[in-house]
């Protein structure tokens, strides 16, 4: 499917969506609530097909965190990106893990780096950081750690 | 008496009994301390003569082994090898021994302390006990046992309850899936091994050593027992380069899955043990594939063309019996730096599957063969 | 921890491979969970060697950050640059000339085939060969001196800048590669007779590790692992960057989905690579090596996101622009670490001794997977 046929058939399934310009792909926001679901159609729908999730991230925007979810389809090459804000002190989304498996780890990550509690994740635990830093989000923009940052 | 060993088996055919030996020696040796000691001194510092013997082999052994396996994986890896102790390096293994013997020798929080420093000696007991009854050249023996072949098969066996101790005294994960593994391949090549070994003792008639090469002497049963003794060789070699645990079959060792296996835990001489009698068992169970297959100390002769035989002859006996054991030796190691390792269960599916089976049959044809007196 | 996540459960046995274990070639550290030698679950524990790759970039600029990524994975160092230059390229629409294009590529598939000759040699010495492992650095030796030539670096290049590469082609470049090419040709049938041929070996890897289509795609695999079950995801083909849609080559395809299928397809690719370098390295055009950009790179605002091929599979980088000189915020996508994800799936209900295999065709780099 083009961009444009992306669209309305986006449209058609979350009427709520809002889309973003620019980019080489197109941006999709939802609202987290409407998430589940329309992942669901997104990856079962078959005229999109998005089987392949191939980037997972988190964007701390100070005033909120914004989830961004890279989709592709490998049966038709196209390509969609999905965000989805999350509020700053307590964020939280539905797990995509049993959708697409890779987010799994994905999803592991940015619990521990962003504090995103993921909701019916099969095993949220620390990935990366050792013990003790649980509630420590590295990869927020407010962190601090005196000792081992460095401001240049 | 335990340095020489009078037997004469009625061979006339062959001049043999005029090759080079060291029986003159030993003799020598034997009158001069019977005329100047009674008779139980003699007994007593002739096996001194003999342990210290063994001990000087044992240890003589260790230290070319391992060059040579250093030296033969760097020959197939395409680089040097050792080649700063000593003129090209050959010193090398008398260096690392030297910083093996001063090393600390641990013994891990958890372990069973009597177990685990027990493991080592027992190996090293049993690699010195199966030097006994081998025939290093001719008339040169320190036991000539009626029984020689048999308790070689037995006293082998001993190695695995090292084995077993080491890793389970150990307290350590590794260690005990080592030796898990080593006691199951072990047991079960064993039978491979004695089966293939039984196929020349069916052909010589025999269980005793000299009996068994003395039977060579008009050609090894390598070519004089057909395709079966040429199978029976093929599969004891798989089945004693199993029973040793080199590659492809060291799989209670295998580095890449568990560490270092059974003796993961083991440093300084307690290693250095374990590492010398692996070393040792192998020039044994070399040492007894050349003494059953390939005539032992027994020159190259071919039925009764008497002058190529009695050119043989020149060559002295202790030659032939270490150029094939060290040939033999060599096929072990090169396996090893060319195979990659078989899974727990391949290695098992080979030897209850297929090997079993097959030296079963082999006997069966060799024992008609012997019957009907087919070889040559 | 260690001894918290070894205690065993149920009568299983626990064990932990890594973080300092022959087979995991770095510091991963899986938890096994085992019955007598079959496989009931595998549980990677990573982090030991994260520095926070991402953190650091958001306070360097984007002419410092490429060299950050050399350290991620570093046997496809300069794909790891590429990917950092195209993706400043894209943001700041710079027309990279196509000299330094077609020397990228060629120092890509340069790299690539070093590091398919590492993981070949240290996939066989974990199934138990310990020779392959010399043959193939007599190879790759030949490949980081070339690389020291010509970028001054045998591992970790630093060779590509936004805008092109830092520095010209050393004047032997092309007989050496030549030389090179000759060599590899010469030699790359002793990897078949050593190992692919092998009794032992094909028993170790047909029917091991089954990865299907479907899970392989879910779990987001990439590059050989995925190629091996015959997902069609070389980013190379897809989405072809500098001179790759110039270039002939076939994306190299294996339907097994076992260990074997991995295996032959990186071998496959060995050749692919050889022969784009080939294709190239006589028609290297004459001109800038470089395009002329700023001293001070600003991107403009907004979200970028490019991929390339490595080694290991595809990588991504997505970068938060703020149109500072620093990135807000960037995130690798990087391989390895969809690839370890699959791993569990692979292993369940095989031997312990195959896990090693498994590992080895998955072609781990720990410092990719950590970041």
């Amino acid at each position: 499917m083009t961009n444009e046929e992306l669209k309305t058939r986006i449209t058609e399934l979350v009427p709520s969506a809002a889309f973003e310009e620019g980019g080489e792909w197109i941006n999709v926001n939802v609202d987290p609530g409407e998430w589940p679901g329309f992942a669901r159609q997104l990856r079962s729908d078959a005229g999109l097909q998005f089987d392949y999730l191939f980037c997972l991230t988190c964007v701390d925007w100070k005033t909120h965190l914004a989830m961004v979810y890279h989709l592709s389809s490998t049966l038709f090459r196209h390509n969609l990106v999905v965000k989805a804000k999350l509020d700053n002190h307590t964020p939280q989304i539905e797990t995509v893990s049993h959708i697409w498996k890779t987010a799994e780890l994905h999803e592991r990550e940015v619990y521990e780096m962003f504090g995103v509690n993921f909701l019916n994740h099969p095993d949220l635990r620390l990935l990366i950081l050792p013990e003790g830093w649980e509630g420590k989000n590295p990869m927020r923009k407010d962190f601090e750690d005196p000792v081992n940052m460095i401001k240049l | 008496m335990p340095l020489t060993s009078a037997f004469s088996i009625p061979f006339s055919r062959f001049d043999i009994h005029k090759m080079w030996s060291l029986t003159d020696i030993t003799t020598n040796i034997h009158d001069w301390l019977n005329e100047t000691f009674s008779p139980t001194w003699v007994l007593i510092i002739e096996m001194v003569i003999a342990g210290i013997a063994v001990i000087g082999l044992f240890a003589v052994l260790g230290l070319v082994l391992v060059i040579m396996e250093r030296k033969v994986s760097a020959w197939m890896q395409i680089r040097l090898g050792p080649n700063r102790v000593g003129p090209k390096g050959l010193l090398q293994s008398l260096a690392d021994t030297l910083k093996l013997l001063v090393k600390e020798g641990l013994t891990p929080g958890g372990a069973d302390k009597f177990l685990f420093n027990l493991a080592p000696i027992i190996a090293l007991v049993v690699a010195m006990l199966l030097m006994a009854p081998i025939a290093f050249a001719k008339d040169f023996q320190l036991w000539n046992l009626n029984i020689g072949v048999l308790y070689v098969s037995a006293v082998s066996s001993l190695m695995v309850i090292s084995i077993l101790m080491a890793g389970w005294s150990s307290n350590n994960k590794y260690s005990l899936m080592g030796a898990m593994r080593s006691g199951a391949q072990i047991v079960s090549y064993e039978l491979s091994a004695g089966l293939s070994i039984l196929t020349i003792v069916v052909l010589a008639g025999s269980l005793n050593i000299p009996d068994i090469i003395y039977s060579q002497a008009d050609g090894w049963w390598i070519f004089k027992g057909h395709i079966p003794a040429l199978i029976a060789f093929v599969i004891f070699i798989i089945a004693v380069t199993a029973e040793t645990n080199r590659a492809p079959f060291d799989l209670a060792e295998a580095e890449s899955e568990l560490t270092a296996g059974f003796h993961t835990e083991y440093s300084g001489m307690k290693f250095a043990l374990f590492f010398l009698a692996e070393y040792v068992n192998v020039f044994i169970v070399c040492a007894i594939g050349a003494t059953l297959f390939l005539g032992g100390w027994m020159p190259f002769h071919i039925g009764n063309w008497e002058a190529f035989n009695h050119v043989m002859d020149y060559i002295p006996s202790s030659i032939w019996f270490f150029g094939k054991t060290f040939f033999l030796i060599f096929v072990i190691m090169w396996f090893r730096w060319t195979f990659p390792r078989l899974r727990i269960d391949q290695l098992l599916n080979l030897e209850w599957k297929y090997l079993l089976p097959i030296s079963m049959f082999n006997l069966i044809l060799v024992t008609a063969i012997a019957i009907l007196k087919w070889h040559f | 921890m260690l001894e918290e996540v070894a205690t065993s459960t149920e009568g299983d046995l626990v064990i932990n491979v890594g973080p300092q274990h022959p087979a995991t070639h770095g510091v991963l550290h899986l938890v096994i969970t085992l019955n007598g030698e079959t496989i009931k679950k595998v549980e990677p524990h990573l982090g030991y060697i994260h520095r926070s790759i991402e953190k650091m970039c958001e306070s360097l600029t984007y002419r410092q950050f490429i060299y950050v990524t050399s350290r991620m994975d570093y046997l496809s160092a300069h794909i790891n640059n590429h990917a950092c230059a195209l993706c400043v390229e894209k943001a700041m629409q710079i027309e990279v000339p196509e000299r330094a294009q077609v020397i990228r590529v060629i120092m890509d598939e340069l790299t690539r085939i070093a590091s398919h000759e590492l993981w070949w040699g240290a996939m066989a010495m974990d199934i138990g060969a310990f020779t392959p492992f010399f043959h193939a650095f007599r190879e790759r030796e030949t490949i980081n001196d070339i690389m020291e030539e010509t970028c001054g670096a045998r591992l970790t290049m630093n060779y590509m800048v936004p805008g092109g590469v830092m520095i010209d082609l050393h004047p032997d470049f092309q007989r050496k590669v030549k030389e090179f090419i000759k060599l590899f040709r010469s030699k790359v049938h002793e990897y078949d007779e050593l190992v692919t041929g092998n009794i032992i070996f094909r028993s170790r890897m047909k029917d091991v590790g089954f990865l299907s289509k479907e899970d392989a795609i879910s779990f987001g695999c990439t590059g050989p692992t995925a190629r091996g079950s015959g997902v069609s995801c070389d980013i190379r083909k897809l989405y072809p960057y500098d001179v790759y849609n110039k270039v002939q080559f076939e994306e190299v395809l294996e339907t097994g989905g076992d260990s074997l299928a991995r295996y032959m397809v990186r071998i496959r690719e060995m050749h692919q690579s050889i022969s784009i370098i080939e294709q190239l390295i006589d028609n290297i055009p004459e001109g800038d090596f470089q395009a002329k950009t700023k001293a001070v790179l600003k991107l403009p605002k907004g979200e970028f996101y490019t991929r390339v091929e490595t080694a290991r599979g595809e990588l991504g980088l997505y970068i938060v622009s703020e149109g500072a000189t620093t990135p807000y915020r960037i995130k690798f996508r990087s391989p390895g670490f969809s690839n370890l994800s699959a791993l569990d799936t692979m292993a369940r209900g095989s031997k312990l001794g195959d896990l090693v295999a498994m590992m080895g065709t998955l072609d781990l780099v720990i410092p990719d997977i950590d970041r």
